[in-house]
């Protein structure tokens, strides 16, 4: 039996090194694109100004991307190191989103991110300018293979089990592409990436108009990011969740657990604005409820009913006991594997429970021969299929209220800045300055929903968590623990000091004698 | 077109051969400089000298670890997970390492202080130093054959402990692997420096050429007379289902000679490593900093496969249970996904290559201390 300390152990690893990534990935995608875009403009007017916004603006970026980069290793790796039976069982498939990742967009990002900064006076203008797209361009791309591997841990469509080797195996590619929860997935984050570039941008230049110094700089950088950021939160919160979440169980369950739904309510549902989940009791204490609108934010296609928690476990019992007839055939199928003759009536029956089979595998955390499990055994494996309900509902409202309360900033923004006298509204550029957090916390929470919601599978419906990982000890994931949270925790304090530096200098810290700290006022 | 499983079982091996000759082609000077750098630089201005010689570049060249890794675990990804998992320490010290560079590169020459600077040219040194040592040591293990197993539904089990790695052969490979790296390191800051900096890279040049031929030749004798290699004694056909618990495996003493007496010219690999790194120094002191790149290149190249080459079909044997032992024709993911795969690689590396070698094109040229005074808050 594997040690359910290295399994708790393992995914806290995870989650942590994942976390710590994700602070500044978004940042990355963002602020690739805001470049992007403000050096098109320098190209398209020839104004000074834009260029010296690329430069200082790339110069926050290269502080963020050392990190993402650093952080970035450790995930690679780890799925061989902390997850060593799940990258056997799903390498076939998962692989492959990773590796290309590697080749068609790493690489990408990387080369050019050296001539982004180096090449100025090497490169003509059109053709810096290209390198500058291409390195946005391999942010996103890389997000897009990556959201592709995870969608599939979400919904693993195009693949099945092969008995032989014990793993699952590709079916369709197309499928494992073109998988509607990797889309969406896709969609949502990329825009919550734009998102928090913008908020950066826009919090920034706020502090600046706040002091009053590089008017003309900061304005524009304002204005740039109002308008990229107001349709991407409009991207983030209308396109990112339109659809595709629902398709698969496991995304239902998810759903269920999002609106501690316990008991299954009648179409359209109300929407718990508030409330206490509680996991043993299975209600939602103290909720205020909202009838009918579960619509406005949360809800896709609400005229059919949700399924509540409790009847999601009594039909999950159902499958566990599918699954352990599966499991049954699979030993029997192993066994005449070995011996060298396949029974055709045992496949066949297999064939029929194998869908069942991840379901089965459920019960090894509680005893080794799956078969033999106890009506006890089944019961609590059954309430291990729903995920911790209140951690889930709260991280979605927190993410949400960021995302609501991002909209109005950059509506006002928006708004003052086509008026012109975005200056004057100093509560605004305040209000601004102070929710430059707010992306991140709503990326946080975004995964917090996502990943936890997807409890108890790291596949879905296919592999339990509990079995996906590495048969190494406490003791060295305690040292590996500690390295991570000792190494990243010093290098976001160095990371954070750098970042701040240079966003109090502002644009003086390109050093071309046109800015506040080296001419005074202006 | 469709390319049938047991051919792509084996390209598929050359693939990930091409990958990691890449990553040590690349990332491997980048590695050497590191290791280099606070004994060449002698001041502030020259460390800046050498770190912006790579400083532009680096970080593309490590991707070829970084997609190194995604395509072992894309086309074997048994091999993934058992050696990461068994190798759980040395490859997060190799990580703990690498954390070193992103941040060395960028952030050292962003604030003024000495010791800030320092501190940072110490953690690029071990950014450098270690991973290179520690790829060597894993190859050094590999060799030996690593101690681990599989139960009946293919979970792998690590037997030994991370001090078993660090064995005296193991070493002696880690240092054929710092050796080489440090020694094209210094080829190529040859190639971007001048003055005093060259003339140090100079004899750098000679100190771990030379290093690399005794150390590699030392490790020649002692695989032939020292250490018990394995041979597949039966196994399914190579199309058949990757399942590597299918085969029997027995460990034979100097079995990692038996392709160099069954076919002679294979001994031209481990040749190439002399006659490269002996090239190497001669290039280097007569000043041809470009051939001796290539030269130097050709060792590389030669020590990575007669790796592979002694191994081959093994790509990670078992020392306590031979049987569980991972070879080129049972650890591969499915036909489809190699098929996949392949034609990614055959679109993408090609690219690859075209546009480093445009973007090293761009950025070619000497860096010397004016250079770095002229650009003092823009370079690294
Ligand atoms: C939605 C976006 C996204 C997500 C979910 C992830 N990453 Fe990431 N990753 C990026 C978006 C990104 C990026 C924006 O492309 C980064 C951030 C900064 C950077 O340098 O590139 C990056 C960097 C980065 C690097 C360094 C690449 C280099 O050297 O250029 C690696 C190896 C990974 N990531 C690997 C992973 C793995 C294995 C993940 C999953 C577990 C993962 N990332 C999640
Ligand atoms: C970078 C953004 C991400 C963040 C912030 C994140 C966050 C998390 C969190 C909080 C957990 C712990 C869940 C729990 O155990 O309750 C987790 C687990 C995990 N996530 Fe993610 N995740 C991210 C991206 C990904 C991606 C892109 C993948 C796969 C491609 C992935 C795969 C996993 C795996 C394998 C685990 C551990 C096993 C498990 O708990 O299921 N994650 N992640
Ligand atoms: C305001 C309305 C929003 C809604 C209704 C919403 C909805 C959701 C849902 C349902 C998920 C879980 C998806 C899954 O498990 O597959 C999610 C995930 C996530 N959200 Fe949001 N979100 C909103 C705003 C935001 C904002 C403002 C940000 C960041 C700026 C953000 C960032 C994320 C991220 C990074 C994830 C994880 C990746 C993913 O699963 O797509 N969200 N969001």
């Amino acid at each position: 039996m594997l040690s359910e300390s290295v399994v708790e152990l393992s995914r806290l690893q995870f989650a942590i090194t994942a976390m710590y990534h994700f602070l500044f990935v978004p940042l990355t995608l963002g602020l690739s694109f805001l470049m992007a875009i403000m050096e098109s403009v320098y190209v398209m007017t020839n104004k000074q100004i834009y260029k010296d916004m690329t430069l200082f603006w790339g110069k926050l970026f290269a502080i963020n991307f050392a990190l993402g980069v650093t952080t970035g290793l450790t995930m690679e790796f780890q799925f061989g190191t902390n997850w060593a039976y799940y990258s056997h069982y799903v390498g076939d498939i998962f692989g492959a989103p990773l590796a290309i990742e590697g080749m068609m967009a790493f690489f990408l990002e990387s080369t050019f991110i050296g001539l982004f900064f180096f090449g100025w006076d090497k490169l003509s203008k059109r053709q810096h300018l290209m390198v500058t797209w291409l390195v946005a361009f391999g942010s996103n791309l890389s997000a897009l293979w990556i959201l592709i591997a995870n969608g599939w841990m979400q919904n693993p469509v195009g693949a099945e089990f092969n008995y032989e080797t014990m793993r699952m195996e590709l079916v369709s590619f197309a499928d494992v592409i073109f998988n509607p929860v990797a889309q969406v997935k896709f969609v949502h984050t990329v825009a919550a990436g734009y998102v928090t570039g913008s908020m950066f941008v826009l919090g920034i230049s706020s502090y600046y108009l706040l002091k009053k110094r590089d008017l003309a700089f900061a304005t524009r950088s304002f204005a740039v990011a109002a308008a990229f950021g107001l349709a991407s939160v409009l991207s983030v919160i209308v396109l990112g969740d339109e659809s595709g979440y629902a398709a698969g169980e496991v995304q239902k369950i998810k759903l269920a657990a999002i609106e501690a739904e316990w008991e299954t309510e009648e179409a359209p549902a109300a929407f718990t604005v508030f409330g206490l989940p509680n996991q043993e009791t299975q209600h939602t204490d103290y909720a205020i409820k909202i009838p009918y609108i579960m619509g406005i934010i949360a809800t896709r296609s609400f005229d059919e009913e949700v399924k509540g928690i409790k009847e999601w476990i009594e039909e999950n019992e159902g499958r566990i006991r599918r699954g352990m007839i599966a499991y049954d055939l699979f030993k029997q199928l192993r066994q005449q594997l070995k011996e060298g003759e396949i029974n055709e009536e045992t496949k066949a029956e297999f064939e029929k429970y194998k869908d069942d089979l991840g379901y089965g595998l459920l019960l090894k955390k509680y005893t080794s021969n799956v078969v033999d499990a106890t009506e006890e055994q089944i019961v609590r494996a059954a309430h291990d299929t729903i995920p911790q309900v209140a951690p889930i509902f709260w991280s979605f409202r927190i993410m949400v209220a960021c995302g609501v309360l991002m909209l109005f900033i950059f509506v006002m923004a928006f708004y003052f800045t086509a008026k012109r006298n975005v200056i004057e509204q100093r509560w605004l550029l305040w209000l601004t300055l102070f929710s430059i957090p707010l992306p991140w916390i709503a990326c946080e929470m975004g995964w917090i929903v996502a990943e936890m919601g997807r409890q108890p599978w790291s596949i879905a419906e296919v592999l339990p968590t509990y079995l996906s990982v590495s048969t190494r000890s406490v003791g060295d994931l305690y040292f590996s623990l500690a390295g991570f949270i000792g190494f990243y925790t010093l290098l976001l304090v160095v990371e954070l000091y750098l970042m701040f530096k240079y966003a109090r200098l502002g644009p003086s810290s390109l050093h071309t004698g046109r800015y506040h700290f080296e001419v005074g006022d202006k | 077109m469709s390319i049938d499983y047991e051919t792509l079982k084996l390209i598929w091996w050359i693939f990930v051969g091409v990958l990691l000759i890449g990553f040590a082609l690349t990332d491997g000077f980048d590695m050497g400089i590191g290791a280099l750098l606070p004994f060449l630089g002698k001041n502030d201005e020259e460390r800046r000298v050498i770190i912006n010689s790579i400083g532009p570049t680096w970080e593309g060249n490590q991707v070829w670890f970084v997609t190194a890794a995604g395509a072992i675990f894309a086309a074997w990804p048994i091999v993934y997970a058992v050696a990461f998992s068994s190798f759980y320490i040395a490859l997060l010290l190799t990580l703990f390492a690498l954390f070193f560079r992103p941040v060395g590169f960028d952030y050292r020459s962003k604030v003024a202080s000495p010791r800030w600077r320092a501190t940072w040219d110490w953690g690029l040194f071990i950014g450098g130093v270690v991973p290179a040592v520690i790829f060597g040591v894993a190859f050094g293990n590999l060799l030996q054959g690593v101690p681990f197993h599989f139960d009946d539904e293919l979970r792998a089990y690590y037997t030994g402990s991370f001090w078993g790695l660090l064995n005296p052969f193991a070493l002696l490979a880690g240092v054929i692997s710092l050796s080489m790296l440090v020694m094209h390191g210094a080829v190529y800051l040859q190639l971007r420096t001048e003055d005093v900096i060259y003339a140090r890279s100079q004899k750098a040049v000679k100190v771990f050429g030379a290093l690399l031929i005794v150390t590699f030749a030392l490790a020649g004798v002692w695989v032939a007379y020292g250490i018990d290699g394995f041979k597949v004694v039966s196994m399914p056909p190579l199309d058949a289902l990757p399942n590597p618990l299918a085969k029997t495996v027995e460990i034979v003493p100097g079995a990692w000679m038996n392709h160099y007496e069954v076919y002679p010219w294979t001994m031209l690999i481990p040749g190439l490593v002399f006659v490269g790194a002996f090239m190497t120094i001669l290039l280097s002191h007569f000043k041809a900093p470009g051939l001796a790149f290539i030269t130097s290149s050709a060792a590389l190249v030669g020590v990575i496969l007669t790796a592979g080459a002694s191994m081959f079909p093994f790509i990670m044997p078992s020392s306590s249970q031979p049987d569980s032992s991972l070879i080129v024709w049972d650890a591969s993911s499915s036909h489809l996904t190699l098929t996949i795969m392949f034609w990614a690689t055959v679109i993408f590396l090609p690219l690859i290559v075209l546009y480093t070698s445009w973007v090293y094109r761009v950025l070619r040229g000497k860096i010397t201390v004016q250079h770095i005074r002229t650009h003092e808050h823009s370079a690294y």
